[in-house]
C-alpha cells in the first residue's frame, strides 16, 4: 500500500503553483470580474502551452497520456488560484464525454484540439431550476439536430462546441456535440454570482448535431461520466479552501484587537482549526477519489460522491468563514476574499448539488449492502 | 498511488492470516477465565510466536515489523473477537516513552513483559488541580539519599486497580515556571502507600481510579529522562495517546445507521428513503472515510520515515463527537424505542451504549477543546493565548478554591 502522490507528481504540484504564482495572480480574476470578460484569454493559451489541458487525453489523439492523479493536481492547483478559464468544463467534462462515449472517428476528431486547448467544449445539461433527470429533460436530438435551450451552461459564450444533453429513450438520453458557432444557435450571456467563470443560455433550433457514439445511452452511464468529472471537481475545491484557510490564518496572525493578534483568540482559532479538520477530511477522501478514478475501481460511485461532499463543505465553510475572520475588510470589494466566496458556490453548484451528492452518496452505500 | 499489497505485503498478509487461523482463540480458552485471563492468554500465545507488538524491536519482543505491515497485521487480527483494551495504554502510548526516556536495564526487564501482556501499566497524569492544564499537577517527589518519596494525588486512571506497574509525572521544584518543575517515574503500583479507589462514571461502570500516594519510596533509577525533563517525557506519552486513542474502537458507525434505517419507517416509508435521514448518513459517512483515509495517508507518511505530528489529533477531535452524533441519530431513527437498552440483536445497545461513552471519550486524552488548540497552534502556527502563568514560579501562580 502506498497512498501518497509519487515524487514527479509532487514535483508537477511544485511546478504548477509557480507557474500560476506567477501568471494567475489574484489581480488575473479581479481583472475579468472588473471587465467585460468572460475568461482571460492569455492564461487559457499559457495553461494550454503548459500541456495542462492535454493531460489525460491519450498521445493518440494528441494528449500527453499522463493520468488522473496530475489532473487532480493541476485541477487542485486552479482552484487554488480561482483561474479564470473553462478548464473543468472542456477537460473534465467535454474531453471525458468524447473519451467515453465517442468512436474512434470522433475522438481523432474532437480530442486534439481539445487537447491544444484550440478548441473549448462545455457539457449542456442544466435547462431550468431543479435537478436534471433523464425523464424532466426538454433538449431533443433527431435526425442529426438538436432543439432545445440549456441554461446555466458555463462557459456558453467562449466554448467552440458543446456536448449537450438530450432527452431520449425512458432513462436514457442522446449526448450530441454541437458546434456553437452555427447560425442556428442562439447564446446569451446570463448574469451569475462568479463572473469570472461565464455562464449563458445557448438555444438550439433544429442545429446540426452529431450524435456522440451511436446510440443513446443509459443515465447511469452518464451519471458515471459525472462522478469522474466529481473527483476533479472535488480537487479544484480543495484548492479553493486550503487557499481560503491559508488567507484567514495569516490574517488573523497580523491583525491585532484588544491588544493581541485575534489569531490568539479561541472564538477565532477554533474556527480556523475547524476549517483545517474539514479541509483534511475532504483531501484524504480526494486521495481516495482520484485513486479510485485511476484505478478504475468499483468502488468509484461511492468514492466520487463522498470526495465530492466532502469538498463542497469544506470550501464553502473555509469561504465563508475567512470573510468573517476579515471582518468588514472581508465585505469590501478590495479585498479578495470574494473570489473564494464565489468560487466555492459556483463549483458546489456545477454538476449537482451537496444534497444531490449526498444522496448519490448514500445510493452507493445502500448498493454496497446489497452485495455484501 | 496504490491500495493493493506489493508482493512482499501479500505474502506477508498470508503468514499473518494463516497463524491467526491456526491458532485463534477457542471456546474452550474463554472458559471459565475473566476478560484480562483471557486477554493475557491470547496476548502469550502471539508473543510466543512472534506476533506480539509486531513493530518494537527484536530485544523488546517485536519482530521489526513496518509501519505497513502493522496495519496488515492488524487488520487480519480484527477479523478475528479478541481483547486487546487491556494493553492499549501500556503497549501503545508508555511502552513508547519508556523506549525513549528508560535506562537499559529497565528496557530490558519491562518492555517484552509489556508486550507479553505479562505485566499491565497505567498512566499516572491528570489530577484533581490538573487536567487539560496537566502542568498545574502537584503530587509532590522529594529527594530523600538515592530515592524519592511522593505525596499526592492522581485521578482518571485507567485500569490502576489491576495495573503492576505505572508511570507518574510528578512536581520535584515548585519554584520554577510550572512545565520546568516537573520530574517523571517508574512506578510499581503494589508498593506501600498507594491507595487505589475506583469512580464510578454516568454510565455506571468504573473504568478509572482515583490514586492516593502517601510517603511512597521510589528508587531514583526509576527516574524517566533527567530532572526537570518531565514535561518533555510526558508529550511523548500524549502524542502516543493520541495516536493510540484514536477515534475510540468499535461502536455506532454508518454501517449501523444504515441497518436501522433499512428497517424502521418514517410516513410508512423505509427511512433510508427519508431525504433528511440520508444527508445525516451521508455526513456521517464523510467523517467516517476520511478518518480511514487520513489514517493511510499517516501509515504511508510514516514508512517513509516521516514522524507522526501534530496533525494526528483529528482522529479522537472528529471520532469522538461523531460517536456521540451517529448514536444519538441512531437513537432517533428508533424513535421511542431508541431509550431502551435492549438485549435484542439489531438494536443490541450499540448505539446507547456509544451515546453514554462518548462524552468521556471527548473528554479523556485531551478535551475537543485541548485538541482543537493543539491545531490552531501547532499546526497553523496561531498564537498562544495569553497565560496568566507563563514564566512565573508555580507556587506563585493564582489558583482558584
Amino acid at each position: 500500500m502506498n497512498f501518497e502522490f509519487s515524487e514527479e507528481q509532487l514535483m508537477l504540484r511544485e511546478q504548477a503553483r509557480g507557474f500560476l504564482g506567477q501568471h494567475c495572480s489574484p489581480s488575473v480574476a479581479r481583472s475579468v470580474l472588473d471587465g467585460a470578460r468572460n475568461f482571460d484569454p492569455d492564461l487559457w493559451q499559457k495553461v494550454a502551452e503548459m500541456g495542462w489541458t492535454a493531460t489525460a487525453i491519450p498521445e493518440e489523439y494528441g494528449g500527453l497520456g499522463l493520468g488522473y492523479y496530475e489532473l487532480a493536481i493541476i485541477a487542485e492547483e486552479l482552484g487554488r488560484a480561482v483561474a479564470p478559464i473553462p478548464f473543468s468544463s472542456s477537460v473534465f467534462l467535454a474531453s471525458e464525454a468524447i473519451m467515453a462515449f465517442g468512436n474512434t472517428a470522433q475522438k481523432n476528431k474532437w480530442l486534439p484540439g481539445l487537447a491544444s486547448g484550440d478548441s473549448i467544449g462545455t457539457f449542456a445539461l442544466a435547462e431550468r431550476p431543479g435537478s436534471a433527470t433523464a425523464d424532466n429533460l426538454l433538449s431533443r436530438y433527431d435526425q442529426q439536430s438538436v432543439t432545445g435551450a440549456k441554461a446555466p451552461t458555463a462557459d456558453a459564450m467562449i466554448a467552440n462546441f458543446a456536448v449537450v444533453v438530450c432527452k431520449a429513450s425512458p432513462g436514457h438520453v442522446h449526448l450530441a456535440i454541437v458546434d456553437l458557432s452555427d447560425s442556428s444557435v442562439a447564446r446569451e450571456t446570463l448574469k451569475t454570482l462568479d463572473p469570472s467563470r461565464g455562464h449563458g443560455k445557448v438555444m438550439f433550433e433544429n442545429s446540426p448535431a452529431e450524435l456522440l457514439g451511436e446510440h443513446e445511452v443509459s443515465w447511469s452511464a452518464l451519471e458515471n461520466l459525472l462522478d469522474r468529472a466529481a473527483v476533479l471537481m472535488a480537487w479544484e475545491q480543495l484548492g479553493i479552501a486550503d487557499k481560503a484557510l491559508e488567507q484567514a490564518c495569516d490574517y488573523a496572525k497580523q491583525r491585532f484587537a484588544f491588544g493581541r493578534a485575534i489569531g490568539s483568540f479561541q472564538a477565532i482559532k477554533h474556527k480556523l482549526a475547524a476549517m483545517y479538520v474539514k479541509n483534511t477530511l475532504a483531501r484524504s477522501n480526494a486521495y481516495h477519489g482520484v485513486w479510485a478514478l485511476a484505478s478504475d475501481s468499483d468502488s468509484l460511485p461511492l468514492a466520487a460522491a463522498t470526495a465530492r461532499v466532502a469538498s463542497t463543505q469544506a470550501s464553502l465553510y473555509a469561504a465563508q468563514e475567512n470573510i468573517q475572520t476579515h471582518g468588514g475588510m472581508g465585505f469590501t470589494w478590495e479585498f479578495d476574499c470574494q473570489f473564494y466566496y464565489r468560487r466555492a458556490k459556483l463549483l458546489s453548484l456545477a454538476i449537482g448539488s451537496e444534497r444531490h451528492w449526498q444522496d448519490r452518496l448514500v445510493s452507493a452505500l445502500q448498493r454496497q449492502r446489497a452485495a455484501a | 498511488m496504490d491500495f493493493n499489497d506489493t508482493s512482499q505485503e501479500a505474502a506477508f498478509r498470508s503468514e499473518a492470516a494463516g497463524w491467526l487461523k491456526e491458532n485463534q482463540l477457542t471456546d474452550a480458552d474463554r472458559e471459565g477465565r475473566s476478560p484480562l485471563e483471557v486477554a493475557k492468554l491470547w496476548q502469550k500465545r502471539k508473543y510466543e510466536a512472534g506476533w506480539a507488538c509486531i513493530g518494537w524491536d527484536k530485544e523488546y519482543g517485536g519482530r521489526g515489523a513496518s509501519p505497513i505491515e502493522r496495519v496488515i497485521w492488524d487488520q487480519e487480527e480484527s477479523k478475528y473477537s479478541v481483547p486487546s483494551r487491556f494493553f492499549v495504554i501500556g503497549q501503545g502510548m508508555i511502552a513508547p516513552t519508556l523506549m525513549v526516556w528508560a535506562q537499559p536495564q529497565h528496557k530490558e526487564n519491562f518492555l517484552p513483559k509489556l508486550a507479553s501482556g505479562e505485566e499491565i501499566w497505567c498512566q499516572l497524569f491528570s489530577e484533581p488541580a490538573g487536567g487539560s492544564d496537566l502542568a498545574a499537577l502537584r503530587t509532590k517527589a522529594e529527594k530523600d539519599g538515592d530515592d524519592w518519596i511522593i505525596n499526592g494525588q492522581k485521578i482518571w486512571t485507567s485500569q490502576a486497580h489491576y495495573a503492576d506497574y505505572g508511570i507518574v509525572v510528578t512536581r520535584t521544584d515548585p519554584t520554577v515556571a510550572k512545565h520546568k518543575g516537573l520530574t517523571m517515574f517508574i512506578v510499581d503500583m503494589k508498593m506501600p502507600g498507594i491507595e487505589i479507589k475506583p469512580i464510578k462514571q454516568l454510565t455506571g461502570d468504573s473504568d478509572f481510579n482515583e490514586v492516593y500516594f502517601t510517603d511512597v519510596r521510589i528508587p531514583d533509577h526509576y527516574r524517566l529522562g533527567d530532572v526537570g525533563q518531565g514535561w518533555t517525557a510526558a508529550l511523548t506519552t500524549l502524542m502516543n495517546e493520541r495516536l493510540a486513542i484514536g477515534g475510540g474502537g468499535p461502536g455506532a458507525d454508518v454501517k449501523l445507521a444504515m441497518e436501522i434505517a433499512s428497517l424502521v419507517e418514517i410516513n410508512g416509508r423505509p427511512a433510508i428513503e427519508d431525504s433528511a435521514v440520508r444527508a445525516k448518513i451521508a455526513e456521517f459517512h464523510v467523517l467516517e472515510a476520511g478518518l480511514e483515509y487520513n489514517g493511510y495517508r499517516a501509515i504511508t507518511a510514516l514508512s517513509r520515515g516521516e514522524l507522526p505530528g501534530p496533525e494526528n489529533s483529528i482522529g479522537k477531535l472528529v471520532g469522538a463527537p461523531k460517536l456521540q452524533a451517529v448514536a444519538s441519530f441512531c437513537m432517533d431513527l428508533l424513535e421511542e424505542s431508541g431509550v431502551l437498552w435492549s438485549e435484542d440483536d439489531l438494536l443490541s445497545s450499540l448505539a446507547q451504549r456509544s451515546y453514554m461513552g462518548a462524552p468521556g471519550l471527548r473528554i479523556a486524552g485531551g478535551t475537543d477543546e485541548i485538541m482543537t488548540n493543539i491545531i490552531a497552534e501547532r499546526v497553523l502556527g496561531l498564537p498562544q493565548d495569553p497565560r496568566l502563568d507563563k514564566g512565573i514560579p508555580f507556587n506563585e501562580v493564582p489558583t482558584g478554591n
